[in-house]
């Protein structure tokens, strides 16, 4: 250790750079295939895909299965429902459940613990589990909309969002981050005439920049990539459906799979864009939130 | 610790609370005790049929075991058959399970697995065969993708958290998987185990010159749920590579000096100073990966739909496919009710195990 | 539905081809993403629309592969459209289950329709097709001269010994990878649909005709089991491409010459005929009980919910003219229920290239089992049949199924049968 040898550590360099490199290309090939396949006629991209052709722009390049896919189904809408949702349910839930969080960590009352108990055990029901009552429960519910009153929530956007606002994940991050915040900062507040409110607002939020940004992306991704089996049921009218429902429209009998790469990219590209636009802060408050078991 | 007055505040800690509660309790809570309601009736999905309450019976149909012992077939002499490479004949399963009014008890039921024992063969029959294999390919699942990934996680942020040149760029390379949708991936991961010219064996095949034979990764029974669990990794391990990367960089730097200075080699730097830097980062880790692992579903929708011979069937998995499927609620809903339990009970292990000793 | 009655006079303000005066009927379908189709069933709306005052229909169209899922949830929260389309086997299920009513439409608006697109259930009609579907065994004239093969006739089709030189000369020729691909990447309702015919053919079937309560002995019978055995050696013995199948070498394996023979539906047949120019369609072997395929296809029907049955009956007659039954056969290659409507079409007409296929459908089509119940044992069906390809015990697994089927018709207090 004492001594380095330049050549030597030369070598080691490079060999580090090569691990590096090898690692990479096994989490970037899928997608550089995926991608590649999209601009290619479905015969050429089955054909390839018995050679490192796959990952390559080579052949018969052209953008023709994207103007099919559009013309085979409204990717535009399902792109904008799905933002939709995600925005709206993301949004809500980071108000209630930082809201909740803060309660259970800052505030003293009856029943806390066990409701925080209760809460966090529903982290291990997969959705998959209840989607049968939940659909039972929903149809029978009232809504008061621009339409006026009905029952029965289904064929909306609320349907979508409502149901999964609040959830023990998103609760779970703020507790353990708020955790960490000095609890003198509230007391000082509160002595000083501070409404719990005020506190919330003025004195955690404004410290809570990381974990706000982790919990807006993992619920983001769910909301955008998972949404599947929930609105394929409560859903019946196109004008509703998002993305990953959309993807059904690809498979007929005769599977294009040129359009059905086109549609996966089209899909996939826009939350890819963000990421590396935005990779810094998705890692950066990740890595914060995690630091503490 | 105890808190001062000024935190003690009913009025408001219900109402920050209630507004999210209330919404868990709506929609997840409520909808879960419909489900263990259901597992208690014969609930079809959809039927004119008046619904009835049948007790515990669903689950005995679930779990339902037995074991029987077989005894060889004898010739008139009473000496054992035995075929060609001398291994005892024995009568089939079915005539102990199927209309036999001595096995009563086995009626229906279906060989699980068996072993030799001495001449006789012992077989463990099930009611449901396919739950048993459910039950079996999640726990390995669990138990596989909860260490590997953790650990290849580990690696990956070992790997990161080297002082070069452009290391940002891999970081953001290898985290990319994570934000991709699972049912994009495994469509995509379909091509590339393909059997036939799939990439996975065109790669392979280049790498050791044609010797390598190609397999049917997804159609072997042998290779199928492995596939799954290598992709699944290679989806998920992108996000739990930073929260370790997170907790390595909380370790101060400076027990690292010591180390040096001590002459440490880099397995005993890790061993005594990184690991037990980590131990709150792993039991996080841990303990997401065991959750998210239970509930397995979109890549067995999309990939292998449980096949073949029941080699990727899972419990949530199952619990779709007889729910929706063959509109089986109550069948569905106690799969639901016993991997909550499951979940559960080993979610309170791990609390225990991992308690802060104080 | 409270809602979209309420808005109905809303819609049509946006809808201009909708007077007023309509009551709106609403329909599902499942053909979302399928262009051609989606053309044609507009098509019918709009002119059933524009050709009365009293009725406007307004479709919304499903991906096929989820659509079941859909009209079932619908059912369940009680949000089912006026007018449904449904799967022929499947239709028993849903009308048993109470959410469609028998279709109130003259028995003469469908006196000449083929059997399969008549969906009978409990003695009434309950849903009717505009078209039916048939599979035959895809060929190359050159591939029978060069193996030395007879061309099998529907009089005289292939006997199982027959099928099985063919099949061992296509594969001993080693111009091919398999000899026959029966497309099993299609995973689903093909499965029952394709290949119970062949069960049958053997002297099996799915369950119990008689009286529809039981499997016992006929998906596990002798003849059952000797059809299981003759399915695992198809895999086992390398004649065919086993459940892993690539879905695109099931597209176009046939095409690229990878298989010898082919078990495909009519619906495949163009675009094979646009690439292959010496392409048959031969009847299916005959395992000893005849030679079977099978029937009905996409119908359409009336939800026990719509308020106006009338209407929607209306509109399914108005569907049911001999133009549209033709309009569909040329758009998506599908058999047209009537012979007046074949006689239409471009393929099915007399010398037509696909007119063979109206023979086979009108000659050998065997309905799927008409139950409720139906639904429950397809998947147990097609489950057994991937187990048997893929090397399980071929008596266990039928016992199993049966077992699984036999339940199911228990639980659900014999499906009214």
């Amino acid at each position: 250790m004492a001594v380095i040898d330049p050549a030597n550590h030369g070598l080691r360099l490079a060999t580090r750079y090569a691990v590096l490199v090898l690692v990479a290309a096994i989490f970037v090939l899928p997608l550089l295939f995926m991608v590649m396949s999209s601009l290619k006629p479905t015969d050429q991209l089955l054909n390839d895909t018995s050679s490192l052709r796959a990952f390559l722009p080579v052949g018969d390049i052209s953008l023709q299965n994207y103007y099919d896919a559009f013309a085979r189904a409204p990717i535009g809408l399902f792109v904008f429902n799905s933002i939709l949702v995600t925005v709206g349910t993301v949004s809500l839930s980071l108000l209630l459940c930082s809201l909740a969080a803060f309660s259970f960590t800052f505030l003293k009352w009856r029943g806390k613990g066990l409701l925080l108990s209760v809460t966090l055990a529903t982290l291990i029901i997969p959705f998959e589990t209840i989607a049968i009552p939940l659909l039972l429960l929903v149809s029978k519910l009232p809504w008061i909309g621009l339409e006026g009153f009905r029952i029965g929530w289904l064929n909306s956007y609320h349907v979508q969002i409502i149901p999964w606002i609040a959830d023990a994940l998103t609760i779970f991050l703020f507790v353990q981050y708020f955790k960490d915040l000095p609890e003198e900062l509230v007391e000082a507040a509160r002595v000083a005439g501070a409404s719990w409110w005020q506190v919330y607002v003025r004195i955690i939020m404004p410290l809570s920049g990381p974990v706000i940004a982790t919990g807006a992306i993992l619920k983001s991704l769910k909301m955008y990539n998972e949404q599947y089996l929930w609105p394929l049921i409560v859903v019946q009218q196109e004008s509703y459906r998002p993305i990953m429902v959309g993807l059904g429209y690809f498979f007929q009998l005769q599977v294009a799979w040129g359009e059905v790469m086109a549609y996966l990219s089209l899909i996939t590209v826009p939350v890819l864009v963000f990421y590396l636009m935005l990779q810094r802060a998705f890692i950066a408050s990740i890595a914060s939130t995690g630091v503490k078991g | 610790m105890a808190r001062s007055r000024l935190t003690e505040s009913n009025a408001a800690g219900w109402g920050f609370a209630l507004p999210a509660f209330a919404l868990v309790a709506t929609f997840i809570i409520l909808p879960f005790f419909f489900a263990f309601a259901f597992s208690l009736t014969n609930q079809r999905l959809i039927s004119p049929n008046p619904t009835e309450y049948v007790g515990f019976q669903n689950y005995r149909n679930l779990l339902g075991l037995g074991l029987l012992r077989i005894a060889p077939v004898r010739d008139d002499a009473g000496e054992i058959v035995r075929d060609a490479n001398g291994a005892p004949k024995y009568p089939r399963v079915r005539t102990f399970t199927r209309n036999n009014p001595d096995y009563p008890q086995y009626q229906g039921m279906r060989e699980w697995f068996g072993w030799r024992s001495g001449d006789d063969r012992v077989v463990v029959l099930a009611r449901d065969v396919i739950f048993m294999k459910a039950l079996v390919n999640t726990l390995i699942f669990v138990a596989v993708v909860a260490p590997v990934q953790g650990g290849l996680a580990l690696v990956l942020a070992l790997l990161i958290n080297q002082k070069l040149r452009g290391i940002n760029v891999f970081r953001t390379i290898y985290f990319m998987p994570v934000v991709v949708s699972i049912v994009v991936v495994s469509l995509l991961w379909r091509f590339i185990y393909d059997g036939n010219d799939g990439l996975l064996n065109n790669i392979i095949g280049a790498l050791t010159f044609g010797l390598f034979e190609p397999r049917d990764w997804l159609g072997d029974p042998g290779t199928a749920l492995g596939a799954i669990i290598a992709m699944s990794i290679w989806q998920a391990v992108g996000f739990h590579m930073v929260i370790w990367l997170s907790g390595l960089q909380t370790i101060p730097p400076t027990l690292y000096e010591v180390a040096r200075i001590e002459g440490a080699n880099a397995w005993q730097t890790f061993r005594y100073v990184t690991w037990p830097g980590l131990r709150n980062t792993a039991i996080l880790v841990l303990i997401v990966i065991t959750m998210q692992a239970f509930a397995i579903f979109a890549q067995i929708d999309v990939m292998t739909n449980g096949g073949p011979l029941d080699s990727t069937q899972t419990l949530v998995f199952q619990a779709v496919e007889r729910g929706y499927g063959k509109q089986d609620i109550s069948g569905g809903s106690v799969i639901s009710v016993i991997l909550f339990l499951i979940v559960l009970s080993i979610s309170l292990l791990q609390r225990w195990l991992t308690r802060e000793r104080h | 539905m409270k809602s979209k009655v309420l808005f109905a006079g809303a819609v049509s303000v946006i809808f201009a081809n909708a007077a007023p005066a309509q009551t709106e009927l609403t329909m599902w379908y499942h053909g979302a993403g399928n262009e051609v189709e989606s053309r044609l069933i507009n098509q019918i709306v709009d002119d059933f629309n524009a050709s009365q005052s009293d009725w406007a229909v307004a479709i919304q169209s499903f991906p096929q592969e989820s659509y079941n899922d859909s009209v079932v949830a619908a059912a369940l929260a009680g949000d089912l459209p006026d007018i449904i389309d449904v799967d022929g086997p499947v239709m028993p299920n849903w009308a048993w289950s109470g959410y469609m009513q028998p279709l109130p439409i003259d028995e003469a608006a469908y006196a000449d329709f083929l059997p399969g697109p008549r969906g009978v259930w409990d003695g009434k009609l309950y849903s009717i097709g505009l078209w039916d579907a048939a599979v035959a065994l895809y060929a190359r004239q050159s591939t029978i001269d060069a193996l030395g093969l007879r061309v099998p006739t529907l009089d005289n089709p292939w006997s199982e010994d027959e099928f099985m030189a063919a099949l061992d000369a296509a594969k001993a020729s080693g111009d091919f990878e398999y000899a026959l691909d029966l497309g099993m990447a299609w995973t689903g309702e093909w499965y029952p649909y394709a290949f119970s015919p062949f069960l049958q053919s053997f002297g099996g079937d799915i369950v119990d005709r008689s009286t529809y309560k039981t499997a016992e002995g006929v998906l596990n019978g002798d003849a059952a089991i000797a059809f299981g055995e003759w399915w695992q050696n198809l895999f086992q013995g390398g004649y065919a491409p086993g459940t892993s199948q690539d879905p695109a070498d099931r597209d176009r394996g046939f095409i690229e010459g990878k298989y010898a023979f082919g078990w495909n539906g009519n619906w495949a047949a163009v675009a094979h005929m646009a690439e292959v120019d010496d392409m048959l369609f031969l009847p299916a072997p005959d395992f000893g009980n005849g030679s079977t395929i099978g029937a009905a296809s996409w119908q359409f029907g009336i939800s026990a919910s719509s308020e106006h049955p009338d209407g929607a009956a209306a509109f399914i007659e108005f569907a049911l003219d001999d133009k549209y039954l033709a309009a569909f056969s040329d758009g998506i290659g599908l058999i047209p229920s009537t012979p007046s409507a074949a006689a239409m079409t471009e393929n099915y007409k007399a010398g037509g290239p696909l007119e063979v296929f109206f023979g086979l459908s009108e000659a050998q089509a065997v309905l799927r089992p008409v139950t409720p119940g139906y639904v429950v044992a397809a998947k147990v069906f097609e489950k057994a049949l991937a187990d048997i390809a893929n090397g399980a015990d071929v008596a266990d697994t039928l016992d199993a199924a049966v077992d699984e089927i036999n339940a199911d018709i228990e639980r659900n207090g014999g499906y009214g049968h």
